[in-house]
């Protein structure tokens, strides 16, 4: 049986015959429409390598079904810069040294993303730590990971603050 | 993954209906199904998907002082909730404690209370388990199983529930509302799971069809919001399983305790409810040694089930401490760590 689904990926509206109940939105970005910035870590929801952002929340794209979420707007790490230019968050990762072998860096920077958008962490390093809890780094680059973070946060705060000056 | 039949009802009756058919299962955000679905350790023939109906994601302050989380509602949708978390900030705490921002962004309430054990042994396919396959055995039982129950477990099955969020729920008389084949009925949470007995294969006494489409916290609930707390040790400090927590929330008045409540998590197959506890508070000082003799009687009836008598020494610090920083009253805001006993702000008694 093929179920048909409409997604809004990136901005693009994508109507999607889907042929296998059982394919996720991290397969079906990877393998159908590829999108393979989204990387496959464990495939458990245990390491967030797969994080993208649906209805502008980060989850874990290897535990969602693709046809339960007919309509949903999703945002990948190619979704996020603007022509030439990186998304803040991009921007400090790079300035902030926030990976070593980049596996797990879309899903990182997806899920600082999505951090920054719930808005409980503030500039706090604890919080944030917290908040970042759901991606594995196996090279280990946390500190350059928190550091990027906190730096993204401070230049949206700044920016915030500019524009209502 | 096994092949499955998709259904997406348009109604809760049609819902009901077909998820009454032998082998299905309902959907709802999937992180525990999917994840079981992946390793085959289930195997539905149909899944139902509830995503879509409409009324089941609101949270509802109720004019008799009750609150009703729909069980679509998010983890993070109802910690995050202001107006929720100031009066129930146990179960604000506990929420936060678990599994990773990118699951608790998706993962519904009825889904907490359904979640499967973390067992090792259920999941592993190759080995025997009576929850996994009734009659098979039991490979924890011999196992490795420092983590497993110590309260309410049978020789049929030692696993424990896995939910931080059923925890204070329990402690705070959550009802259950479920629709089934005949129509709408409620539960005490504290009598929806069930303990192994000789049929672990059964968490629940829900029958096929039966949906949880709601939780209800009573009125009483809210007069604990001064002094509540969740404190759950983990053997590392985000996005792990509680070895064991505690939810305790008190009435205090002068310094003594006219009302406790306290449940466990992390040591039976059920969110456990500590009753003879709650017992020997009431009515007493706030104080160390008075939590220390609760912390006794709500172990009273705990052997290990293997390699953890460990955790029957550890649930009655967990629970001084617990109760220590309950009566420390609730913080003005949710800790950095959430639960943890390495919080900075913690303030509490070490045990």
């Amino acid at each position: 049986m093929i179920h048909s689904i409409s997604l809004t990926v990136n901005g693009a509206r994508r109507e999607i015959e889907l042929n296998d109940p059982r394919v996720t939105l991290l397969d079906l970005l990877r393998e159908r429409l590829q999108f393979t910035g989204t990387k496959k870590g464990c495939d458990r929801g245990q390491c967030g390598a797969c994080t993208i952002l649906v209805d502008g929340k980060r989850i874990n794209s290897c535990l969602a079904l693709a046809i339960s979420h007919d309509g949903a707007e999703i945002v990948t790490i190619e979704g996020i810069a603007r022509d030439d230019q990186l998304h803040p968050v991009q921007a400090a990762f790079i300035a902030c040294d926030g990976f070593q072998c980049g596996f797990c860096t879309p899903g990182q920077i997806m899920s600082a993303i999505g951090l920054m958008c719930e808005d409980q962490a503030g500039d706090d390093p604890e919080r944030i730590r917290e908040g970042m809890s759901g991606n594995l780094c196996r090279c280990g680059a946390y500190a350059g990971i928190i550091d990027a973070v906190l730096e993204a946060q401070a230049s949206q705060t700044e920016d915030k603050q500019r524009r209502s000056a | 993954m096994k092949m499955f039949d998709y259904v997406k009802p348009a109604t809760l009756a049609e819902a009901v209906a077909a998820a009454a058919q032998p082998g299905a299962a309902y959907l709802a955000a999937g992180t525990n199904l999917i994840d079981l679905m992946k390793g085959g350790v289930s195997r539905p023939d149909r899944l139902v998907d509830i995503t879509h109906l409409p009324g089941l994601d609101r949270v509802e302050h109720l004019a008799d002082g009750s609150v009703r989380i729909g069980t679509l509602v998010s983890n993070a949708g109802l910690a995050y909730d202001t107006d929720f978390a100031k009066v129930y900030p146990a179960v604000a705490e506990a929420l936060l404690s678990g599994a990773s921002p990118q699951l608790r962004n998706v993962a519904t309430v009825g889904g907490n209370l359904l979640q499967r054990t973390r067992c090792a042994y259920f999941y592993d396919k190759a080995s025997r388990c009576n929850k996994r396959e009734a009659g098979s055995g039991c490979d924890a039982r011999d196992g490795e199983n420092r983590m497993h129950a110590v309260l309410g477990w049978s020789e049929n099955c030692i696993a424990t529930h896995p939910s931080d969020f059923c925890v204070p729920l329990v402690a705070l008389d959550a009802v259950v509302e479920i629709e089934g084949n005949s129509g709408r009925r409620e539960l005490l949470l504290e009598e929806l799971h069930r303990l192994p007995g000789d049929a672990p294969e059964r968490d629940t006494v829900l029958e096929p069809g039966d949906l949880i489409v709601a939780v209800r916290l009573p009125p009483a609930a809210r007069s604990f919001a001064a002094h509540a707390r969740y404190l759950k040790v983990r053997e590392r400090t985000s996005y792990a399983f509680a070895v064991v927590s505690v939810a305790a929330t008190l009435h205090v008045e002068n310094g003594k305790i006219s009302e406790a409540r306290l449940a466990l998590g992390g040591v039976a197959a059920k969110p456990w409810r500590a009753r003879a506890a709650e017992q020997v508070l009431k009515g007493t000082a706030s104080e160390a040694a008075n939590f220390r003799e609760a912390a006794h009687a709500a172990l009273a009836g705990a052997r290990p089930s293997g390699d953890n008598v460990f955790k029957i020494e550890l649930a009655r610090r967990v629970i001084v401490r617990a109760l220590s920083l309950a009566a420390n009253g609730t913080p003005a805001r949710m800790p950095a760590l959430p639960a943890s006993p390495f919080a900075s702000n913690s303030g509490a008694l070490h045990a």
